[in-house]
């Protein structure tokens, strides 16, 4: 199916004003943001008369095409995340970072403090219960980075809303303002580290 | 050949299939492409620790993953038996997790399959599609996994990434009010879940040739049951039988399960390939999870789920189901038990109790299983004098049903792959099939990367003849 065909199907809104795009996508995180997001309940179906969604983990858009937010979760592991990134920025006006993983690589940039080779060696060679131990090094497999690392170390980032995961509070008062047309501000409250 | 990214799993996959000489399908690997090394980096960590910060591999079910922690820590600290308010409060919160993720695993994530078709039109086959045709199962399934999230708040303190439960106990009861709040509701999600169930068998029958046959294999199975044989998705002993219901082992303590469950690694893939010790990496895989728990107990503890296990057994006819898709109508048994079961704590006025915990002989050494949505899961510590953790070994659901997911993926490759080309439809049929077990492959990553869902075809010379990513 073509790029233009997958971009119909949302339904049409007569007159109304057009409604925005969103795409969302989870690089090294753990989805807890995403899931976050879905906190948002029942409010899903106010947003979604005024937001459709490109590519999300919830649709089968698998490349992120022209939209007006782009929303990241997760930090950058290997070098598909940053081609990932990269196609996220390109096509998105603004790009938010969510999550304590976007914004500063998280609790996976926790080995950043180890050597990667030593890491793989022992998750798969040299634990003990393992009948037999390889390394894996199929072509297929994106290469690791050497470090965890937060999304603004590789593209601009418009907006960050931090948490571990932010409050769907958050994640809502975020939309409602960029939809209202305003400048998105998390007011007292809304703004977790845990 | 390979699907790239595998959407509407959260986690990422890509798929090659690979073809004999006369272009035969020969194998398919599902790679994950993701490792994270947490069994490296909780290493010098103190203990205390680990029930936070190990459930960051899953936002999914996060709850999963803390409990499996904190039961391997109770061990730790010398506490294998809670206090009645404890476990009962830990049991809720596992409940409520069950609850939130088979209503999202199958309202948010496979529905639009199954009510639309696999071939349907991809800009409506997602949630959105589902909101506008059939509001009122969307609504259900926002509502119902809405109440398996406030379950998760009021035990565990959010309903993301909480930190209710504790080495040796939890660190908080329920007060009346958050009680009798949830109560209100539960018997709605008791009709809706039971509505459910009635919907999922209601999509089986009316098309039994495609649901029966769809990425059917058959394996072994593996669980957690109770002492009795029952039902019990947060503690109990493993039983395994095999593919004609035989049982191999039962009331197998998890205490040493690495006597009966041992791994390989292949060299293309980050998640590795556990089977059964006795049976041999060739035979002895298995499948974990709705499909292998409805089918491994011998029945279920709450009434309306069980007339309905009663029901799927006897759709089987005596022999177990080993239908991929039948995963979806298991899953939505699971989430009745789930709903009735939290329904009979919400009752129990040991909720709101004030004996929160307990302590006693220190030992170096924990393994903690619970039985997570997608399946058994096992944590798995060593730890030194000064209270640092030394291992860490988790094996998640996703991961015991690794070989099994590549036999659903190759049989239908088998049946939908059309000579040399790659289509649209094979690369969504591919999914649908992965979907049926698991939306999580961000779980089975935890050991550094990600997955989208690629697919390649190669030939017998090792060839790549064509390559899809839609
Ligand atoms: S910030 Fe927290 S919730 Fe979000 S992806 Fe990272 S670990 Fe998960």
């Amino acid at each position: 199916m073509s790029r233009s065909a997958q971009r119909e199907g949302s339904p049409v809104n007569d007159g109304a004003p057009r409604k925005l795009r969103i795409a969302t996508t989870s690089l090294a995180g753990c989805f807890g943001c995403h899931m976050s997001f879905l906190d948002i309940d029942e409010k899903l179906f106010d947003l979604l008369r005024h937001v459709e969604f490109d590519r999300t983990p919830l649709t089968d858009i698998k490349h992120c095409g022209p939209c007006d937010i782009g929303v990241v979760e997760g930090g950058i592991c290997n070098a598909e995340n940053v081609h990932v990134l990269r196609e996220f920025r390109r096509n998105c006006k603004i790009l938010v970072a969510i999550g304590a993983c976007a914004l500063n690589g998280g609790l996976p940039a926790q080995r950043n403090h180890v050597d990667l080779g030593a890491c793989l060696q022992e998750v798969y060679l040299t634990e003990p219960g393992l009948a037999r131990g390889c390394m894996p090094n199929d072509p297929e497999l994106p290469l690791p980075l050497d470090k965890v690392h937060p999304l603004h170390e590789v593209v601009k980032v418009d907006y960050s809303i931090p948490g571990c995961p932010p409050p769907a509070e958050a994640i809502w008062s975020f939309f409602a303002d960029v939809i209202a047309g305003r400048t998105p501000h998390l007011g007292h409250g809304l703004i977790h580290y845990d | 050949m390979a699907i790239d990214p595998v959407s509407r799993v959260e986690g990422h996959g890509k798929v090659t299939i690979l073809l004999d000489a006369d272009d035969r399908v020969h194998q398919v690997r599902l790679h994950i492409v993701e490792f994270r090394g947490f069994e490296k980096f909780v290493q010098g960590r103190p203990y205390w620790e680990l029930p936070v910060m190990v459930q960051r591999l899953c936002g999914i079910c996060p709850v999963s993953h803390h409990l499996a922690a904190a039961k391997a820590l109770d061990v730790v600290v010398g506490a294998p038996k809670l206090t009645p308010t404890a476990e009962k409060v830990r049991r809720l919160m596992h409940y409520g997790q069950i609850l939130q993720s088979h209503a999202l695993h199958f309202f948010h994530l496979a529905s639009p399959d199954l009510l639309f078709g696999f071939d349907s039109d991809v800009g409506r086959r997602n949630i959105v599609g589902v909101a506008a045709e059939h509001p009122e199962i969307a609504r259900r399934g926002v509502l119902l996994r809405k109440y398996g999230q406030e379950v998760i708040r009021v035990t565990a303190g959010k309903r993301v990434h909480g930190t209710g439960a504790i080495p040796g106990g939890v660190n908080k009861a329920l007060t009346e009010v958050e009680r009798s709040t949830l109560l209100a509701d539960a018997y709605q999600m008791i009709a809706w879940a039971r509505d459910a169930v009635a919907l999922v068998k209601k999509l089986h029958l009316s098309n039994v040739a495609l649901y029966n046959s769809f990425g059917a294999f058959r394996s072994n199975m593996l669980s957690l049951v109770a002492p009795d044989g029952g039902l019990d998705l947060y503690h109990g002993a493993l039983r395994a039988r095999d593919a004609a219901g035989t049982i191999l082992f039962d009331q197998m303590s998890y205490d040493r399960y690495w006597d009966r469950i041992t791994e390989e690694v292949k060299p293309w893939s980050y998640m590795k390939f556990p089977f059964l010790r006795e049976l041999g990496p060739e035979a002895g895989w298995y499948k974990v999870g709705p499909l292998a728990r409805v089918q491994n107990c011998d029945h279920i503890p709450t009434p309306f789920a069980d007339a309905e296990r009663r029901e799927f057994v006897d759709f089987g006819g005596g022999q177990p189901v080993h239908a991929t898709l039948a995963y979806h109508w298991a899953r939505m048994i699971e989430m009745l038990f789930a709903a009735e079961e939290i329904k009979e704590l919400l009752h129990d006025d040991d909720l709101l109790g004030d004996d929160l915990v307990v302590t006693g002989e220190r030992h170096r050494r924990g393994v903690g299983v619970i039985e997570a949505p997608r399946g058994t899961l096992i944590h798995h510590y060593r730890l030194n004098n000064n209270d640092q953790v030394l291992r860490a070994n988790l094996i998640v659901s996703t991961t015991h049903n690794n070989q099994a997911l590549n036999e659903a993926i190759r049989q239908v490759a088998k049946r939908y792959l059309d000579g040399r080309k790659l289509t649209e439809g094979l690369l969504n049929h591919v999914e649908v099939a992965i979907r049926a077990f698991d939306p999580c492959l961000s779980c089975a990553t935890h050991a550094l990367g990600k997955m989208p869902l690629a697919v390649e075809l190669v030939d017998a010379e090792g060839k790549t003849i064509d390559a899809l990513t839609s």
